[in-house]
């Protein structure tokens, strides 16, 4: 992996960042009230207006209101939220932390789900267990994350079952197995359509790489079937499922999103969709930022380890 | 195209696909007509009632037929993902032929720009389109449209980048006709397959992101009985009658289930390659 390659693939993120920030701005832009409005309400006076319009800086031209918005946030000043009068820094990034525990749990369940069931699928191909495998997968990818949290809901939070509490939040820090418990619905949901999706990408892989040359050869040598199956099919299947893992971070933020609101776990999703609700602006903003900076990340993090782990590829 | 029809019924997901397809079709077509009550009337002593032999599906929390709800949800659902489909494949694919046509600074201009905007998932860019349009069920379907185009103009470059250099394209160019012409008539037939098959797996997608839209309350608005608001309004009854929730959530999967077997059975039978 070149110096140049990391230095492109960061003025890239850099164009991204840059193009989400500019997108994220319009809207102040766009939108047919400004935040003086929002603030004041309907019925302020026009002298109220004007004086806090001057306060925020709405009353320069755009492209310094950008400018002034950007330079904050690159110094971590997210600006203050309309509705809370809190500074959004604050808010975003304990929600965010919140949030990205879901998210890791929710990985973490579907490495430890997918690959061994889309390998099993593979290696059994075209008998029962794969068009079991296929079919779950079908489903999962075809069932919208708010259809199956709902379904989940009704089924083990009602009072028959009642087996998971049906929303809050307790820290993960403050207790563990009781925190572990609240955010399992919630890490259940979004790992079973996620699951659906790797485990789709791990079949259709494993099943190439099981017909190549080099298998074939390994196998010829007489090299355990296990070996073959780990030691060459897998490592080799493994690639292009971390680009599958990086491009389905992006199902996970909508999901985490859909998630959030329906068990009311306090995370970055739902605050996005309740500023969304209440029109806090600066909040809006931040959380769009926010998540598509992480989502930039995770891409650029899956192409490193891409070139990092395939020594074939040289990168420029 | 008979060799196209035999590759597509050969495979399990091609039949499939087909027979739902089909019995979609009538449902949006006639599902209407099929509907035993009107899907607005209130049947005030009959309410959230499980499945029985006067309401099929049951009824939710005002009484209201869920059979002949989800009958009619049909066409909204339905039409209103594939027009978004619609509007994502064509702003998408204009914009990937005039970028990859034209080439140079422009092309790299908009190709900085569309890859910046997938790194926006789906869900949050139609969520912030909507924050700016308002919550509708028009506007969400403008802001699926918007969402997907990105996606829609990268397949569309790539095409044209392939086909821009063939015969066919030079002996226009040298004919002396436009670029207008060129583009339409000589680059966008190639995009057909591609764009298709893509647009049908979007489909499922747009279905899917609908329905979220609308249960979050940022889609189509009550009395509407459309199937992810169906869900939300059936949500806070859901302990006492959990059908008013798992009709409407089947009936999401089914059509997304539809639309992805049959994106991939085409995509075998257009690609016999693979």
């Amino acid at each position: 992996m070149s110096l140049q390659y990391i230095l492109n693939r960061f003025f890239y993120l850099t164009i991204t960042a840059f193009v989400v920030s500019l997108l994220v701005f319009c809207i102040t832009q766009i939108l047919p009230a400004n935040a003086a409005t929002m603030l004041l309400g309907e019925y302020a006076t026009q002298d109220a207006l004007i004086a806090l319009e001057q306060k925020l800086g709405l009353d320069q031209p755009a492209y310094i209101q950008y400018f002034n918005w950007i330079s904050g946030v690159v110094q971590g000043d997210l600006g203050t939220s309309l509705r809370s009068g809190l500074p959004v820094s604050d808010t975003i990034f304990q929600a965010l932390g919140r949030s990205l525990i879901l998210a890791a749990f929710s990985l973490l369940a579907v490495v430890i789900i997918a690959i061994p069931l889309g390998v099993l699928a593979a290696v059994h191909r075209g008998k029962v267990t794969d068009f079991v495998v296929s079919l779950i997968s079908y489903v999962g990818i075809s069932l919208p994350e708010f259809v199956l949290a709902t379904l989940l809901l009704v089924w083990l939070t009602g009072p028959e079952i009642g087996m998971f509490p049906a929303s809050g939040y307790v820290p993960i820090t403050e207790s563990f197995w009781n925190g572990l418990w609240h955010i399992s619905l919630p890490v259940i949901t979004l790992a079973i359509v996620l699951t659906a999706h790797v485990m789709r990408m791990v079949r259709s892989e494993m099943a190439d790489a099981l017909q190549t040359d080099y298998v074939l050869a390994a196998r010829l040598r007489g090299l355990s079937a296990t070996t073959v199956l780990f030691r060459h099919a897998l490592r080799n299947s493994l690639l292009p499922t971390i680009t599958v893992l990086a491009l389905d971070v992006g199902y996970l933020i909508g999901g985490i999103i859909v998630v959030e609101e329906i068990f009311a776990f306090p995370g970055i999703g739902r605050l996005l969709i309740v500023s969304i609700q209440e029109r806090d602006l600066p909040m809006i903003q931040a959380g769009a930022l926010v998540m598509a900076f992480t989502y930039a990340i995770a891409n650029l993090a899956a192409d490193m380890a891409y070139v990092y782990l395939d020594r074939r590829i040289q990168y420029v | 195209m008979s060799d196209f029809t035999s590759r597509f019924f050969r495979q399990p997901q091609g039949i499939v696909s087909a027979v739902l397809l089909t019995i979609l079709i009538v449902e949006v077509a006639l599902g209407p007509l099929l509907a035993p009550y009107d899907p607005e009337t209130f049947h005030v002593k009959s309410r959230l009632l499980g499945p029985s032999t006067d309401f099929f599906l049951g009824t939710d929390q005002f009484g209201r037929d869920i059979l002949s709800r989800i009958l009619w949800g049909a066409r909204t659902t339905i039409l209103l993902s594939l027009i978004a489909t619609l509007i994502g494949a064509v702003a998408g694919g204009i914009l990937g032929i005039i970028s990859g046509y034209l080439g140079g600074r422009i092309d790299e201009l908009v190709m900085r720009f569309v890859d910046a905007l997938m790194a926006i998932p789906s869900l949050l860019f139609a969520l912030l389109i909507i924050t700016v349009l308002g919550p509708s069920g028009i506007n969400a379907v403008i802001a699926i449209g918007i969402a997907f185009s990105p996606g829609m103009a990268r397949i569309a470059r790539s095409v044209t980048l392939s086909v821009k250099t063939s015969d066919y394209v030079s002996a226009a160019v040298a004919r002396g006709e436009s670029t207008m012409w060129i583009m339409s008539r000589e680059i966008a037939p190639n995009m057909l397959a591609p764009v298709i098959i893509e647009a049908t797996i979007r489909v499922a997608f747009a279905i899917m992101l609908l329905a979220t839209l609308s249960f979050l309350g940022l889609g189509s608005q009550p009395p509407s009985p459309e199937w992810g608001l169906m869900i939300s309004e059936g949500r806070a009854f859901m302990f006492r009658n959990a059908w008013a929730i798992f009709w409407p959530g089947l009936s999401i999967a089914i059509v997304a289930i539809t639309f992805n077997l049959l994106g991939d059975a085409l995509r075998d039978a257009l690609n016999p390659k693979n």
